[in-house]
């Protein structure tokens, strides 16, 4: 491999890991990581589609609304 | 491997790899030597601190001296702490393993739900503090922020976190119902409803002072309204779930905001829309406010907490590179005279206690144990991990207020106090704001005294950050955004963009932190009152959460009470901050009294009373404060200082026939001030009253489980852990062994899809 693969491979991995602590602080990953969930505990249970899981996540917030601090 | 080494592993599941690490006693000599080259670090922080008097001292010792002391404390005393009280078992499963539901319940990885915890305890407050204690000088700021932090704010969040985790991740106040009985509990909900009420209300105040009369302030932040809308109409409907697509677009349009504020604000019809006063701009927000509270979550409220949380992170990281960068020189002595008679123009009050009141967040904040409890357990891997995240994300929180104090004390004295003194003192103008400086006898950092301005500097500088005036700009939001300023237009390549777009960047950014405490805060008080009155026979419908009418009705109570305490505050003839910020801060720290009580209550009941003193010492030192600065607001016969000899002076002035009082310039006014220092009063009592009415039912707890030696606590049963994580940011050699031992069994250590690098 020629070191500018390696530097390219090397970017691409800091990057990949920088995409993944952003999506993970803002709750991105929240869709990803609920459907790895359920095949994981529940392989039968249906798998809602990606504007399903939101639409619920965003009702849940209503019902128990989070604080944020001064 | 060896028999030796395998000691160390812990399983509870003789065919699975550990769960558990037992980390050898004696710490390594590399440990060693990293925290003797911390200790270095800020030991030389602190000594060029202590020694340096001259006209030239830079603010980075300050930083050194807080970033070495946080590392130094996070290693051994946070370390301490875990040893002797805490004493966490990663062999037992926290809520987030044993009721995973993949939702709210869910093992996430440490150093996300650090930057997760921490973008949810930071907000204005830590900002906004530091600022009007720099009034005093830059010395004790720095040593309460510090040390405070590390003997008191960090110990509560860290505390409270392990508390909540052991207790399936419940909120404050139901661990004050199970641990102080009724009264301890019940109190220590009224307290809490109450202290919102009045966090929201100043937090108000403040955003106002930024944006009163200045119309590129408010047309960017009005603008963050609809940006928001957008936002979460695309997360709906066309892009649902990419969120950090939608919030980069968000803060493309907010930096678009910014800079057509100027074209807006310089233009007539935009001077004319945008310019409002402060009552009107108070009526404003009280109307976003409720209308935040009842519309769907995800149109406003979601959206805005990405956009703040992108704009928080991003803001910080770039103020503390501008800092190190730029290694702005202090203007402010190390203490001035303000901060050794206590007549400063910021807020009223000697160094003890309203020192310890200014500066809230920062040093400890009692907002944080209602987020350190309740959400972040539900999230959390492995009970070792509350070390790094509840006390290491406190001491994050800590570093920005140090930068906070930083930015307050870097810039020139006679506009600092310009800033922040009422317009009753300086008069509003520059003539008369320069009259007002040059008589205050301010004095550089070697001790010689400045020479007088001219009243130009104030135009110029208000000029210059595309501002009308920076006179009486009080509330700490102008003053750090000047500040920051200051530091942002000398970083090379920001430089590119002027002094007036950093100005109103920073003024954007507190607002955007105080819009969504307001939404959320708004919201969660909202569920708080309706649960309460639901106890109440007759109205147990308010319970019920769908009930519109009910949410429309508890919001509109809501949003009046905090509303008629901001309103009140705008148009306080004596200055709404230095009249309500001492409320705010015996409010956040009577909320963090009754956090360590708690604690104390629970590690009494253990029979740790040898260890009590670790949440005893903050616990007696924060009611020591608050107790007094409360005795003080109420009793005091200075006027400046007690709010009921104000109102009686007040009084008798307008039963005299006076037309003025004080700053107050006409009948009206005085009336105002009679109202408003009765309200200002009969809260400070109020909040006084729920806190002693906790801190005696602990002490009736305390007594019983000291007779009995020690009593049962509500932490729940063992439930055997079956994943494993490290505990810090990178794994220890023995964490390394055990995840080699995951990998060879070829199992993922905790749950599929969760694990990176």
């Amino acid at each position: 491999m020629t070191s500018g693969a390696a530097m390219l491979g090397r970017a691409r991995r800091v990057a990949s890991s920088l995409r993944w602590y952003v999506r993970g602080v803002v709750g991105e990953d929240a869709y990803d990581r609920y459907v790895a969930h359920l095949r994981a505990t529940h392989p039968d249970a249906p798998i809602p589609t990606e504007r399903e899981f939101w639409r619920e996540k965003y009702a849940e917030q209503e019902r128990n609304p989070k604080t944020r601090c001064c | 491997m060896s028999v030796d080494a395998d000691a160390h592993l812990i399983r509870t599941d003789p065919d699975r790899p550990p769960v558990a690490v037992e980390e050898p006693r004696r710490p390594s000599g590399k440990a060693k030597l990293v925290t003797a080259v911390l200790a270095a670090i800020a030991a030389l922080g602190w000594a060029m601190i202590a020694v340096a008097r001259g006209e030239h001292i830079s603010s980075v010792w300050i930083v050194l001296a807080a970033v070495g002391t946080y590392l130094v404390a996070f290693r051994l005393y946070a370390k301490f702490i875990e040893r002797k009280i805490l004493r966490p078992r990663d062999t037992r499963a926290t809520p987030a393993e044993e009721f995973d539901n993949g939702k709210d319940f869910m093992p996430t990885d440490r150093r996300v739900l650090f930057g997760h915890h921490f973008a949810a305890i930071s907000g204005a407050g830590p900002l906004v503090g530091p600022v009007l204690a720099a009034q005093m000088g830059y010395l004790p700021g720095t040593l309460w922020i510090i040390f405070g932090v590390v003997f008191a704010g960090a110990v509560q969040d860290y505390m409270v976190l392990h508390l909540s985790i052991r207790r399936r991740g419940r909120s404050l106040a139901q661990m004050a119902r199970d641990e102080l009985g009724f009264v301890g509990g019940w109190a220590a909900i009224l307290g809490i409803l109450s202290i919102m009420i009045i966090l929201i209300a100043v937090l108000g105040v403040v955003m106002i002072g930024a944006m009163a009369e200045s119309p590129w302030a408010v047309y960017s932040i009005a603008l963050t309204v609809p940006i928001a809308l957008f936002m979460g109409v695309y997360l709906r409907f066309l892009r649902p779930g990419k969120i950090s697509e939608v919030s980069i677009i968000g803060v493309a349009l907010l930096l678009f905001a910014i800079v057509s504020g100027r074209w807006v604000s310089e233009s007539d019809w935009g001077a004319a829309m945008f310019t409002l006063d402060k009552p009107t701009l108070a009526l404003w927000l009280a109307a976003y406010g409720f209308a935040a509270s009842v519309l769907p979550v995800w149109l406003l409220l979601a959206p805005r907490d990405y956009l703040s949380t992108f704009m928080k992170v991003g803001t910080i990281i770039v103020l503390a590179l501008g800092i190190l960068v730029v290694r702005p020189e202090l203007q402010m002595p190390a203490l001035t005279q303000f901060g050794r008679d206590g007549t400063g123009p910021a807020f009223a009050g000697q160094l003890f206690p309203f020192l310890f009141i200014t500066i809230a967040c920062g040093a400890i904040s009692g907002f944080h144990a209602l987020i350190s409890s309740g959400t972040t357990p539900k999230l959390i891997e492995k009970e070792r991990q509350a070390r790094l995240i509840g006390y290491g994300g406190m001491l994050t929180e800590s570093f920005v207020a140090i930068m906070a104090l930083v930015t307050a004390t870097i810039i020139d004295q006679h506009v600092y106090f310009a800033m922040n003194a009422p317009a009753g003192v300086t008069g509003g103008t520059p003539a008369s704001a320069a009259q007002y400086t040059n008589g205050l006898g301010l004095v550089g950092t070697g001790g010689t005294p400045l020479p007088p301005v001219d009243p130009s500097v104030y135009s110029t500088a208000a000029a210059e950050v595309g501002e009308k005036t920076i006179i009486s700009r009080t509330g700490g939001a102008p003053t750090l955004a000047f500040g920051m300023s200051e530091v942002m237009h000398r970083v090379p390549l920001l430089s590119i963009l002027d002094k007036a777009f950093w100005y109103h960047f920073a003024v954007l950014f507190e607002a955007l932190f105080i819009l969504t405490t307001i939404d959320a805060g708004t919201r969660v008080a909202r569920f708080m009152f309706s649960d309460a009155i639901g106890n109440i026979p007759g109205l147990t419908r308010f319970k019920d959460p769908s009930w519109r009418v009910g949410a429309w009705l508890c919001s509109a109570l809501v949003v009046v009470g905090w509303g008629s305490i901001l309103y009140m505050g705008v148009t306080d003839p004596l200055g709404g901050i230095n009249m309500l910020f001492p409320l705010f801060g015996i409010a956040n720290q009577l909320l963090a009294c009754i956090a360590l009580c708690v604690v104390f209550a629970v590690v009494v009941k253990q029979g740790l009373l040898r260890w009590a003193w670790i949440p005893g010492v903050p616990l007696v030192l924060l009611l020591t404060v608050t107790m007094t600065a409360s005795w003080q607001k109420i009793f005091s016969a200075d006027p400046k200082l007690g709010y009921w000899t104000l109102h009686t002076k007040a009084q008798e002035a307008l039963a005299a026939g006076k037309t003025t009082f004080s700053t107050a310039k006409n009948p009206a006014e005085i009336e105002a001030v009679i109202r408003n220092t009765a309200v200002q009063g009969t809260l400070s009592i109020v909040f006084a009253a729920l806190v002693l009415l906790v801190f005696l039912a602990t002490l009736a707890v305390v007594v019983r489980a000291i007779r009995a030696g020690g009593l049962p606590t509500s932490e729940e049963p063992d439930v055997p852990s079956h994943i494993f994580a490290p505990a810090g940011f990178v794994p220890t050699p023995v964490e390394k062994e055990a995840l080699v031992e995951w990998r060879s069994a070829g199992l993922d250590p905790v749950p599929a899809g969760r694990t990176h690098g």
